[in-house]
Order: C-alpha cells, then structure tokens, then sequence
C-alpha cells in the first residue's frame, strides 16, 4: 500500500476541487454560450404535414392524439410510461393514442444524465448538490444530448412530460371557451374531448388548430392522488404489435428497391485490412456487389443470406489489433495498472491501516462481456444526391445523425435518422458503429436503399464490451464491524473510451463510472478507500447494463460476504448492521428480501446468497437459491426488493427488475468473451449462451416507494445478481469463486 | 420454387439453398419471423411446417415439405389469436424481439399437448433464448393459453 504524506491536506483540497470542479462546470456551460443560449427553449422539432404540434410532445391531427416519446424503446416500457405521462394531464383516452419515436433534435435531450454523473454516492446526495445536477442539465441540452441510458428515462421525463400534456389541455380548453363563449372554468377535460357544460364533446382534433394560435399558460400539475393512469399496471402500448410480429425492429425495415448487405470487418478489432480478394464471393449466386470500407468490406446479395455466404468467401488478409493478442496477456496488461497511481479515489474515509494478521485479503476477476442482444446490429441507409435517411434502432439518434452525415460528407441538417424498436439495446445500441457503416455502404450505392444486417458472429466478435477488470480487497473485521476496507479497482475506462469516440477527447478527473458499485454504497465503514486505477487497453470496451456496477457490485459484495464469514455473522444481518446506520431506504429492501426469502431456513441440499447494490438512485437486495442436482447447481429461486421511489407503473418496474436479475445471472453464471489471435474467440449463442426458460429461477419482486428521489429501474436489478449467485454457491458448497464466470469453476445444470 | 405460407401459394426466387428464413424475410417481406443466430441455437426464426415448429433459418426452401405458418399466419393485431391473447394478457413481451418464434414453439407444444406439465413446458421451450428475461412470463401465458383451450373461458 502506498500512502502520501500530506493526506489531510489532499482530502480537503479533494473536496474542495471537486465541489469546484462541479459547479464552474455549470456555470462555464452558462457563460460560454451565453445564459441566453442556455435558458433558450429548444425548437419544436415536429412539423407535420397534417395536424398540429402543440409542443415536441405532442401531434393532434385528425386521427387523435400522437404523443413523442423520444426514448429507444428497447423492451424496458418507455412507450408505455413515458405516454402514460402526457395522457395523465392531458386526460387523453390512453387507449386510444399512438406513439411514435420522433427526430433527432435538441428538444428531447436527457436532463437527467448529468444528475447520475456526479462524482458523489448518489444516496448521500444533498440538496445543493442535486441543484447542482439540475443546473448542469444545461450540458445536454446544449449537447443535443438525445441519450436513453443510465436509467434516467422516467425521471428526466416526469416533470416535462407531464407539462407537455398539462399545458396542452389548458390550452384546448381555452381554444373551447373562445369559440364557444363558456366560462373556462366551467370546462372539464375528459376521454380526448373537451366537455361544455351542457355536455357537448369537442374532441381535441376539432380543437387543434385553434389552440396552435394561443399562448401556452402556465400550468399547476396535478397532485399524484388524483392520477387516474400513473401509480397502476397500464397495457403496454407495444404489446400488440410484438406478439403479431407487426413491430417494425431495425431490421425489418422494407423499403421500396432496396438491397440486402453485410459487412465482415477486421475481427482484429481496430486493426487494418492489409488486402482482399473478391473474387471467389463473386462467384457465388445471387453475390452481386463487394465494397471495400478500409478496415473491411460489405458484400451485397439478392438476400441477407446470400450477402452473408458472399462475405465468408472473400479472402482478406487483416492486420494485427492494437491491443495484446491473448487474455492471459490483456489480464497481464490490466493488472500492470495497479503499479500506476491510481486515477480516482472516490470513497477515502479515515485511516487505512498497514497489514496485519487477521486481514482479510482477496484478488477476483471478471471477464470481457458481450451484450448479444437478440436482434443483431443492423441500419438500412438510403443516400440521395444532397440527403441521407438512416432507419435503426439506437439509444442515441443525435450522435447517430451527426456521425453519418461526417461519414458521408453531409450536413448533419441533410441526414434524417428514423428511430425503430430496438430488438435490445442494454447499452451496445448507444454506440453509431452499425449505423455508420450501413451510412458508408449506402454512400457508395447513391439512390438505392440498402439495409445491412449483421451475422451473429460478426456482432458477438464487433462488439463493446463489458471491460474485463481485477480488483484487490483488503479488509479487517473487529467486533462483528467492518474496521476497515481497501479496494483496488483496475479496467479500461467505458468513460474515456466512449468519450473519445462521441467527441473525439477522453475527459480528465477521476472516472466515476470505473468505481461505481464500489465506492458509493451505503456502508458504515469508518476507515474506507477505494481507488480506481484505468488500464490502457485499445479493445473496445462500452456501456453494458449497470456499467461499472456489473463488475464492482460483484467485487464489494463478494468481499462483504466474505467479512461476514470472517467475523462469523450471518451475511444478511451483517450487511443490515452496516447499511442501517447509513441509509434507510437501503435498510428496508434488505429486510424485505429476507422476510420474502425465508432467510434463514433453507431446504436440504439448498442454500441461499444475498447481495445488495445501490445504483442508478435504486437500492435493490436480491437473495438467489441454488440447489444441489446430483454434483450440478440448479438456480431454483429469486427474490428481489427495491426502493425506486415513486413508481409510475409497477407491473414494469416488476419486469424489469426480473430483466436485470436474469440479465446478470446469465453473465455470471455462463458468459465470457476471451482473446486468441488478437480476435474474440466466442461466435454464437452455443459459445456465449444465457438463462433459457428451463433454467431460469422462479422469481419474486416487492416494489417498496419510501425512497424520497425517483430512481431508475431498467439496471439496478443487475448488480446484485452475480454476488448473490457467487455468495450462494460458496453457503452451498463452500467454496468461494472469486473469478467470473462461475462455470469455470462448478457445473450448472444445463 | 413455391410455398404455402399463412395458406397462400407463394413464388420465393430460384435458389433452391436458399433458407426458409431468408425466404420469408427478404423475398416475401414476411419480418415477423426474425434472425437471430443463423445456427439455430436462438429459436428466433421458429416457424411451422405443418404444425411441428422448425428453426427456419436450417431450413432449405426445396426441403420445405408443407403448409408454412408464420406469425402473420396465427393471428392480426384486429383479430388475435387466443395464444396471443395470452401472451397480451400476462403483458410477456419487453424488447419483443424473441416473442414470435417463442409464441410458435408453444403453439406448436398446445397443438400436441393440449395441458402441459411445467417439465414439458421446459422440454419445449429449452431452444428459444430471450435476453430480456421475459421467461417466467412465458410460462404464464403458455399455462393460460393452455387453460383458455380447455374452456376456462377468458
């Protein structure tokens, strides 16, 4: 262990730079652009040619009510919820409505992205330093920062999307009372209709056009006691269309003369393409075109089948990666970070002792991850002589938009990106990689529409992963307490890698994402450090669903679990003595998990693991049954308790808590992308398999809503999974696996 | 080449290696049946070739011996069918990506096992992934769409 010698000195300047940091941060995004700039309401981006737009989030034209929800709708119920929002004020018939997605535009940026940001533990949060985080949305909304991650969708929308459907309806009520002479106060709102005190309905599309003239009035939202959609189980407005095969994902985008393509670039990720030959692909049937894209090449075909046999048989001579070529040598390059000073210190409480006898120590180890969601990359990309038209599903249509138009030499205004359903996302779909090279494919095809569909191996082995890491724990128990815990953390950075691609610098300061689901949890722990050291690694590492928690939530409550060991306690009541002290709302979901669970009384040949994480605003404690089925394990239940505060529809909060857990058992449990050759030795579903019906555990969720700030829910269900199956293993077995996945070292049942 | 599909004759190109799966997406437009694997280890593209459910993308169209039923074929999003139904019911599908070729394979396990065991629910259902984790939602619907046969009404 190093140690400097003016720590106290260095603490109060940390607090100090840090707060300093924060805060020039808003104000610099205030003064380089100009307040005014700042404070400018964004554009109203809908201009339909039919009906009127009140606001960005909301068409009325003949038909009825649209409403915009400008999020990817990737499984996780924004469709549902985020409409749900501007129906509950608007008093729209909410199953009458249609959503769509909407452009890319400034006016749907996520405020609540810079809030998640801060390097502070979110639950220790104060209310200047939430004001803070209020004050920086101005960055994304100067940025266009149109991003749906870190489970901010529902709580950057909840005010302004109410608003949207509370200013609307004021305004058609007045567009009712000027025409028709009534006292506005007499009007009521109902079903999509304005209702005149003798009863006659005027349906808002009758109203439209008129209230397109007035000002919109201030508004007062209603009191969530009068909600008559918000706070129940809503019928997901993309339900029908999914189970009749009706929902258009990326991938069945059908245009008019369009061409079927596939790309095949260097599994050497980021390595050149040295030469290629063409030739014996062209000699197969229904090949009809190889286009060379530098680092690699796409081959169209009569179908997507024939494009992707085409693009096997091109011979390609591909250039070394930029990065070691095995994993034994990038582990060896990322603990190599550990002699480096470290880049952030985030959590650094009291005095961390020298070493001594009794110390707890432990090394663990997680592995690359891919994101394998069901529907492989894809974009179909249609180039005229001056425009572009990009269809995908992506998390993030602005970046999306001015990434093509760069890559094809247009202005961001000539390229129109059309956002579909996302057959998955959990992060992969937030990078532009899929829609830039179908943008690149198009462009040397002007005037033909063509979609580009990646094969499976090409998106297991092109992907952004889950960085592999290693982190070093030291701890001492003293008196049934946690004395003292040191945490080394080495990966490569998410942060600066996706930074660099997004805008081309990686940020300074300490990298919050890195070490979060370590340092930020709500532990009494009276001396703690916990220290991020970045490895400088080119593979390509990017957000996958929780981030840094994935990993970090796997190393802290591994290693708690074994200071309970250590101090003899049993593993729930230990963490609740830590947690009690320190945050309430975390303390309920632990007690909630136990009770569900029966903790404490396990069936023979059972045994039960527990883990808890706050992440994303969300403390969720999740307890994991495993099972003895001849020398295999068998996952046999689940229980998970969360506090996301207000909940706005619980059946899906419900799904997506069961989303995150089985998300992250499967990764656990199975998964892992290693390196041979320089290239990602995993191709398929049969080398990266996850959880299938038959082996998914019967799960129980309980929502509590004590916690005063709204949390996210499409992720915190993930950190907590891999700890509770390793911790429940080592109560079965007694053997404690402290490297990931557990299949390496005990059998599942398969 | 031809095919039945959804009880329709169909023209599907000449390539007789041609899969099932590409068939129907790409030349009959027919994007209810998704890709997923290429290797069938996903189930995504499950169809039905006379009632017994098939990975389509293993499948060549000259080996194709039968009456083709895809998602668009079991019902419309006006009239559904009592499988989706059930599915809409238990609110299954998250990213929905899976939910056509799950919703077939279970049709095809009720259409030969009108009540079946949880174990063969898992028999049945053990090749078709889903990353949203949508599973115990599945078995609902497959459990209620099984009691909706038997008459236990809506």
């Amino acid at each position: 262990m190093t140690r400097s010698a003016n720590r106290p000195a260095r603490r109060l300047g940390r607090y100090t730079r840090r707060g300093f940091l924060v805060a020039t941060a808003a104000v610099a995004g205030g003064v380089a652009f100009g307040v005014w700039k700042a404070r400018e309401v964004p554009p109203n981006p809908l201009a339909p040619e039919e009906g009127v737009a009140l606001n960005p989030w909301l068409l009325i034209d003949a038909l009825g009510v649209t409403v915009v929800v400008p999020r990817a709708e990737m499984g996780q119920g924004v469709r549902t919820t985020l409409a749900a929002l501007v129906a509950e004020e608007l008093d729209a018939d909410f199953a009458a409505i249609r959503v769509i997605h909407g452009p890319p535009a400034q006016a749907y940026y996520n405020g609540a992205l810079m809030e998640a940001g801060l390097p502070y533990p979110a639950y220790a949060l104060t209310e200047r330093q939430r004001w803070i985080g209020r004050q920086m949305a101005v960055l994304p909304k100067l940025l266009s920062l149109q991003v749906t991650g870190g489970s901010t969708s529902t709580v950057d929308a909840f005010e302004k999307m109410r608003l949207a459907g509370a200013t609307a309806r004021e305004t058609l009520k007045r567009a009712a009372a000027a025409r028709t002479g009534a006292d506005i106060a007499q009007l009521l709102t109902e079903a999509g209709a304005v209702v005149l005190p003798d009863g006659t309905r005027l349906p808002y599309p009758e109203l439209a056009a008129e209230a397109a003239a007035i000002a919109p009035p201030e508004v007062t939202l209603r009191d969530p006691g009068q909600w008559r959609l918000l706070g129940r189980p809503l019928p997901r407005t993309d339900m029908v269309e999914k189970v009749t095969g009706t929902a258009t994902f990326g991938a069945d985008v059908m245009l008019p003369g369009m061409k079927f393509a596939t790309v095949r670039m260097n599994p050497r990720l980021g390595g050149p393409m040295l030469s290629f030959d063409p030739a014996p692909a062209l000699a197969l049937g229904g090949v009809e075109r190889v286009i060379d894209l530098g680092t690699g090449i796409a081959v169209v075909g009569a179908t997507t089948w024939h494009a992707m046999r085409g693009a096997e048989a091109v011979a390609v001579d591909w250039g070394p990666a930029p990065y070691p070529e095995t994993s034994a040598e990038i582990f060896a390059a990322i603990a190599a970070a550990f002699d480096a000073a470290p880049n952030s210190t985030l959590r650094d409480d009291g005095e961390i002792p020298p070493p001594a006898a009794g110390d707890v120590s432990a090394e663990y180890r997680v592995p690359f991850l891919a994101h394998a969601t069901m529907e492989p990359m894809n974009a179909t990309a249609l180039r005229t002589a001056d425009a572009l038209e990009v269809w995908c599903g992506t998390q993030a249509p602005v970046v999306t938009r001015d990434k093509c138009a760069e890559a094809v030499g247009l202005d961001p205004a000539a390229v129109t990106v059309h956002t579909t359903y996302l057959g998955g996302g959990f992060g992969r779909r937030a990078e532009f990689d899929f829609a830039v090279l179908a943008a690149r494919v198009a462009d040397a095809m002007p005037g033909t529409p063509v979609k580009v569909t990646w094969s499976r191996a090409e998106d297991m082995r092109h992907d952004f992963y889950r960085p592999a890491a290693i982190a070093r724990f030291r701890g001492r128990v003293a008196g049934g307490r946690i004395a003292a815990l040191e945490a080394a953390i080495a990966a490569p950075s998410v942060t600066r890698q996706s930074m660099g691609r997004l805008a081309g610098f990686a940020p300074p300061g300490p990298d919050k994402g890195h070490v979060e689901g370590a340092f930020d949890q709500p532990y009494a722990i009276p001396n703690w450090r916990v220290a991020g050291h970045l490895a400088d690694l080119a593979v390509p590492v990017g957000f996958w669903r929780s981030v840094g928690n994935s990993m970090n939530a796997f190393f802290h409550e591994s290693f708690i679990d074994e200071l309970a060991h250590a101090a003899g306690a049993d593993p729930l009541r230990f963490r609740l003595d830590h947690v009690r002290p320190v945050h309430a709302p975390s303390a309920r979901v632990l007690e909630a998990v136990a009770e569900m669970s029966g903790w404490g009384e396990d069936a023979p040949g059972t045994a039960k693991g527990v883990a808890f994480t706050h992440s994303f605003g969300t403390p969720v404690a999740e307890v994991v049954e495993v099972a003895d089925e001849g020398g295999s394990i068998r996952i046999t239940r689940a229980w998970i308790a969360c506090d996301p505060g207000r909940v706005l529809d619980p059946a899906i909060v419900e799904a997506q808590m069961v989303s995150g857990l089985v998300y992250g058992l499967s990764a656990a449990a199975m998964q892992e992308i290693t390196f041979a050759g320089g290239e990602v030795a995993q191709e398929n579903f049969w080398d990266h398999d996850a959880l299938r019906l038959h082996t998914c555990p019967k799960v129980e969720v309980r929502i509590l809503q004590d916690n005063p700030h709204m949390g996210g829910v499409g992720e915190p269900g993930t950190p907590p999974a891999a700890a509770a199956l390793a911790n429940a293993v080592f109560a079965l077995t007694g053997q404690r696996i402290r490297e990931l996945p557990l299949r390496r070292s005990v059998r599942f049942v398969a | 080449m031809r095919l039945t599909v959804n009880g329709t004759p169909r023209e599907v190109g000449d390539d007789p290696d041609l899969p099932l799966l590409w068939a129907l997406r790409d030349v009959l437009g027919l994007t209810g049946t998704k890709f997923g694997c290429g290797v069938a280890a996903c189930g995504a593209c499950t169809v039905l070739i006379d009632g017994a459910a098939v990975r389509s993308c293993q499948v060549a169209v000259a080996d194709v011996r039968g009456a083709v039923t895809t998602i668009e074929g079991v019902g419309t999003p006006e009239a559904l069918a009592p499988i989706q139904q059930a599915w809409v019911e238990h609110q299954v599908a998250q990213c929905g990506y899976c939910q056509p070729g799950q919703i077939l394979q279970a049709a095809a396990l009720l259409a030969s096992n009108p009540n079946p065991t949880d174990a063969d629910i898992d028999a049945a259902m053990a090749g078709n992934l889903c990353r949203c984790g949508t599973y115990p939602k599945i078995r609902a619907a497959i459990r209620r769409a099984a009691a909706m046969a038997q008459g236990a009404g809506p």
